[in-house]
């Protein structure tokens, strides 16, 4: 597992002051694939998925035990630097947040920051190709993304991510915002995107993680409100013959 | 544009193993046959052994579609169409039994001189072969008024059936010496009438899953 893995958690703990978020956790990420993080509101769900591209440094009290091995070294060691991590390990939100700029420049907007100004037509086109939105905004490329609607505005999101040629994207609740035609053309996009990229995705709708992961951790809450993965493995097994029972309660339906 | 590509391409696979495990079957029947008319014993002990392969494949189907039902939330036609595949694995699998229950016989038979020359029966095979292939085409085509045709074509087979055992019926009656052979062959007949209403009911499947309704086709006489 270890040298497939892209993401390996060992014994990760989360802080948020006096407030444990996350209880000891340990599992691996495999590489091109898309793991989804499931579990009840509150689980810690999101929390985990920002301990992978430290976006949890931003937050005042936040405080992290443990490693996230990234290619097997570990990304919390001091002489990392975190917005280096965060342009190899991208994230796409639950809301579409482009900038009020216009398509092309929100996509160039990394590749134009990290100076990777050439041939910038090119890897414009390229991301929004790979983002499966070409076509859909190659005669206004000029004119603002707010512009877009929802579903084309969280692909443009997508293309912005993929601009800057991360190896992992992370995408918390992508389709939460979003209606069921465009929700599943994000997820026929993810399977096509997993053929290069590793994805690990937080969703609360339990549907979306059966459709569209490869894998599949489940997390839940303990007595003190602090999230522990209770089983993690392959979806079809999780969905179909999960190991534990608190797991196939979930699932289910039986609480959460 | 076409959404949810990946469960489509899935459901395409599930129905091509669906139109192998129909082949494999077809050929199970037609050996069974040539091995009874061969009196080639190797034949139908290869037939037993390969219906193993037969069962094996229906386990893998009937799994891919619990994959697909437990986590791809199939709607309208794609559930019709996984519920339809689930019970065709079955009736298809019990076609493949009734190969291998001729080939049993063929065992039993030995090297037993024939009764006489075979001629109704290879054609009952014959056409539970043809109605077969004719009722997994209607599977992919989505076509329901191919499925009723096919349906409807089992009372030939069962004329066959009458044939057959009115024919082997006088051989007893006139030498009771014949009746151990006779009797075999009934055996093999009655095989073979099961696998054409195995196949009706396919082709009632079929309709389900087109039209989203039961009916009950062509009621067999036996």
């Amino acid at each position: 597992m270890t040298n497939l893995a892209s993401l390996e958690v060992k014994n990760l703990e989360l802080w948020y002051g006096k407030f444990q978020a996350l209880r000891n956790i340990s599992f691996a990420i495999p590489r091109n694939q898309i793991t989804a993080i499931i579990g009840p509101s509150g689980c810690g769900k999101s929390s985990l998925l920002r301990c992978f591209n430290r976006m949890n440094d931003l937050i005042p009290g936040a405080k992290v035990k443990g490693e996230v091995l990234f290619d097997g070294s570990n990304i919390y060691l001091a002489n990392i630097d975190p917005s280096e991590i965060r342009y190899r390990i991208g994230m796409v939100f639950q809301k579409p947040n482009p900038f009020p700029k216009s398509i092309f420049d929100n996509v160039a907007f990394g590749p134009r920051v990290n100076g990777l100004g050439i041939n910038l037509e090119d890897t414009v086109e390229r991301a929004l190709r790979r983002a499966a939105l070409w076509d859909e905004v190659k005669d206004r490329l000029r004119k603002g993304a707010l512009e877009l609607s929802g579903g084309q505005q969280q692909r443009l999101c997508i293309a912005r991510v993929l601009a800057v040629e991360p190896e992992v994207i992370l995408m918390d609740e992508p389709c939460s915002a979003l209606d069921p035609v465009a929700t599943l053309r994000i997820e026929d996009l993810m399977r096509d995107l997993a053929k290069e990229y590793t994805i690990v995705i937080v969703t609360h709708n339990m549907q979306q993680a059966a459709r569209v992961s490869d894998m599949a951790a489940f997390l839940m809450m303990e007595e003190d409100r602090a999230g522990i993965l209770v089983e993690y493995s392959s979806t079809s097994e999780i969905f179909t013959n999960p190991r534990d029972k608190r797991t196939e309660d979930y699932i289910t339906g039986r609480f959460g | 544009m076409e959404i949810r590509t990946a469960f489509h391409k899935r459901l395409r696979e599930i129905q091509d193993d669906v139109l192998a495990m129909g082949n494999m079957v077809e050929k199970a029947t037609s050996r069974a046959i040539e091995a009874l008319k061969e009196r080639d014993l190797a034949k139908a002990r290869q037939i037993i052994a390969d219906d193993l392969k037969v069962n094996k494949m229906r386990f893998d189907i009937e799994e891919k579609c619990v994959q697909l039902i437990a986590t791809q939330q199939p709607m309208a036609s794609d559930l019709r169409a996984i519920l339809g595949v689930l019970n065709i694995i079955t009736e298809i699998e019990r076609i493949g039994d009734h190969a291998e229950g001729i080939a049993k016989i063929v065992l039993m038979i030995g090297d037993e001189p024939p009764l006489k020359p075979l001629i109704d029966i290879p054609r009952m095979a014959a056409k539970v072969n043809d109605m077969l292939h004719r009722s997994l085409d209607a599977l992919i085509n989505r076509d329901a008024a191919a499925a009723r045709k096919i349906a409807s074509e089992d009372d030939e087979v069962d004329q066959l059936y009458d044939q057959v055992f009115r024919e082997l019926l006088s051989f007893m009656a006139e030498d009771p010496k014949t009746i151990t052979r006779a009797t075999r062959l009934t055996w093999v007949a009655h095989n073979l009438e099961r696998s054409a209403d195995r196949v009706t009911n396919i082709c009632e499947r079929v309709v389900y899953m087109v039209t989203g309704k039961m009916e009950e086709m062509d009621v067999s006489r036996y």
